[in-house]
């Protein structure tokens, strides 16, 4: 079985230096949105995605595991967000994490089953376990079907931070991104992460190796659709609503979408994966359908001629990590 | 959203056996398409090793051709069940020779990958054109009425689609696991470059069974339109149940595919009358407790 990324390079300390320097300048230039009249609603909305992205490049470019459900996560924690804001009048700190915990549990539950089978399979009962979801969805009344959670207070974050006014909205919901960004950048830089590596390569040696491979495999679940629901919980101050979209398997689809554009197993190819999709979603708007056809057309030439996806194509001709 | 059938709502309680019946009756209709796919994803795993998650976009493709064997060129329903499974069949043999054959040696998520893609594209054109509205496809009048079997009413064409997708399942199964072409392509699973090394044309029977497999999904299609409509999304969601089906049942054995689609369906049919909120779920619990209780599937090997 040929590996899914050649990302095989050790974590040297220039190579570090080098993702560090790539990452302040993806800073600065997100910083600098708002003095670019760009749209910022569509940068935010990009950030939740390249983040949720992020979250579940962690599981199948450092794991080698493809979650065809991680929409699971970003919709429970979006449902649970909006539901604690709205209902029980939480403040924004708060309400984020009811999300994420709503997602850490249920990543427990999930992980714990799908965990159980390996390569493909494990994608179909992801797939199935976010398809049942969704039913649940449907039909439970706290979600309100088909109309989702609407009008959600955005209210003062710490009792500061105004979140209804865009600009401070869009530096909270960048500071969020970021933070998410370097704690899975930490991990996978972590000796956990190499563990993880070691397994997406050689599964069996590294049992042999004495590594309990499905205990890193199951942790490494939790921390991605965890991060997931991060990203769901963000995702509810910019959109102001929570739905059906959020959980149903083209999300799940288009995440995987994302990340395979910008590059399985590199670190910032799933934050432009997720800006180029949805900057495309942005202008081809008025296409109707003819966007899922696009997208399917992206996967097929992506996966016949182009695996490595923009950041990896980069690194491989730079033969850097990135 | 629900891509299958989903029956006459009926009051439950005394004298109720009808419902039962008639319920039962739509467990075993949609039992049969989750057979016919099931067992075709089972049979291209094992060729390919890839999961084709096309096939809910090759079943509504099915079922599209039917519709336009009869609109646009007035052939009927029979000739149907014998062209769009071939119509079909052919285009699957494209996909394989153009796109799918180059994933040899790749991680099995790219064949994944592929696939959506696919079924991406294919809905998407559909939907362009068709809306998400069904168009009707009539019963042939041969099939048309129904019969009283004494303790319930037997709508005859859909005891015609459980009995032929029966006959198709268990053809199959003979095809493969007692001819000699069977043994070819079980032997061609196991060791394809032994059995290059024998003179056999692998690459030819990897195409032809890909088609083989799409050909009785688009089979399971044709099958379904007069039932379910013909509809550009009517195989999205059906797919992920048929996953789940796969789950349960393991891709390791033919036998095994058929029996859990059949089973799975009747068990869906029968919360539809006991307990109708889970009907759309309990495909999915089941797996969840299957993959708890044994999770390598009920008839499946380790993979």
């Amino acid at each position: 079985m040929t590996t899914l990324t050649d990302d095989t390079l050790p974590a040297t300390p220039r190579a570090m230096r080098d993702e560090m320097i790539v990452f302040v300048v993806m800073a600065l230039l997100l910083a600098s949105v708002p003095f670019t009249g760009v749209y910022p609603f569509f940068v935010m909305q990009a950030l939740c995605f390249a983040l949720l992205a992020c979250a579940f490049n962690l599981l199948i470019g450092y794991g080698g595991l493809l979650s065809f459900g991680h929409a699971m996560f970003l919709g429970t924690a979006g449902y649970c967000s909006a539901h604690a804001l709205k209902v029980w009048a939480l403040p924004p700190e708060l309400g984020i994490l009811v999300g994420i915990a709503a997602a850490f549990v249920l990543s427990l539950i999930t992980g714990y089953i799908s965990i159980r089978r390996q390569g493909i399979y494990f994608s179909m009962i992801t797939l199935a376990l976010s398809q049942l979801l969704y039913f649940i969805y449907l039909q439970a009344p706290f979600t309100h079907g088909e109309d989702g959670i609407q009008g959600i207070p955005q209210g003062h974050m710490f009792g500061v931070f105004d979140l209804s006014k865009p600009t401070v909205l869009y530096y909270v919901v960048l500071v969020g991104f970021l933070a998410g960004f370097l704690l899975i950048f930490r991990i996978i830089n972590s000796p956990f992460g190499e563990v993880l590596k070691a397994i997406r390569e050689n599964e069996p040696r590294a049992i042999s190796l004495g590594y309990r491979t499905d205990q890193y495999k199951f942790l490494a679940f939790v921390l991605s659709g965890t991060l997931a629901g991060f990203a769901g919980a963000l995702k509810v101050f910019v959109a102001q609503n929570a739905s059906l979209t959020d959980v149903h398997w083209s999300m799940s689809g288009e995440v995987v979408l994302m990340t395979l554009v910008g590059g399985l197993g590199t670190i910032f190819g799933p934050v432009v994966g997720a800006f180029v999709i949805i900057a495309m979603q942005q202008y081809l708007a008025g296409f109707g359908q003819w966007v899922t056809v696009i997208q399917g057309s992206i996967f097929v030439i992506c996966v016949l001629t182009f695996r490595r996806g923009v950041i990896g194509e980069i690194a491989h001709y730079f033969r850097r990590s990135l | 959203m629900r891509a299958t059938f989903k029956g006459t709502p009926k009051g439950s309680g005394a004298g109720s056996m009808q419902a039962l019946y008639a319920q039962l009756l739509v467990g075993l209709i949609n039992g049969s398409f989750y057979a016919l796919l099931s067992l075709g994803l089972a049979v291209i795993f094992g060729m390919l090793n890839i999961i084709n998650f096309a096939h809910g976009a090759l079943y509504m493709m099915g079922a599209f051709v039917a519709y336009f064997l009869l609109n646009l060129g007035g052939i009927n329903y029979w000739w149907a069940l014998l062209f769009a499974p071939i119509i079909v069949g052919i285009f699957g043999m494209i996909l394989e020779r153009t796109m799918l054959q180059w994933l040899t040696g790749l991680d099995h998520l790219y064949g994944l990958l592929l696939t959506f893609g696919i079924a991406l594209i294919v809905q998407g054109v559909f939907q362009n054109y068709f809306g998400s509205s069904g168009l009707p496809y009539a019963i042939p009048d041969q099939l048309k009425g129904g019969m009283n079997l004494g303790f319930m009413f037997l709508p005859i064409y859909r005891g015609w689609v459980v009995v032929f997708s029966l006959v198709v399942c268990l053809a199959t199964w003979f095809l493969i696991e007692k001819t000699q072409l069977g043994a070819y392509l079980r032997a061609a699973t196991e060791n394809p470059t032994l059995v290059r090394a024998f003179g056999i044309n692998v690459p030819r029977m990897i195409t032809l069974t890909y088609g083989l497999g799409v050909g009785l999904a688009a089979l399971a299609g044709v099958l379904s339109a007069p039932i379910n409509q013909v509809r550009p999304l009517m195989g999205a969601d059906l797919i992920i149940v048929v996953f789940a089906v796969v789950v349960i049942g393991g891709m390791g054995s033919i036998m095994g595919s058929i029996i859990t689609g059949f089973a799975l369906g009747v068990i869906e049919g029968l919360t539809k009358y006991f307990y109708p909120e889970a009907s759309n779920t309990v495909v999915f619990v089941l797996m969840v407790l299957v993959l708890l209780v044994k999770p390598t599937g009920l008839t499946g090997r380790a993979a």
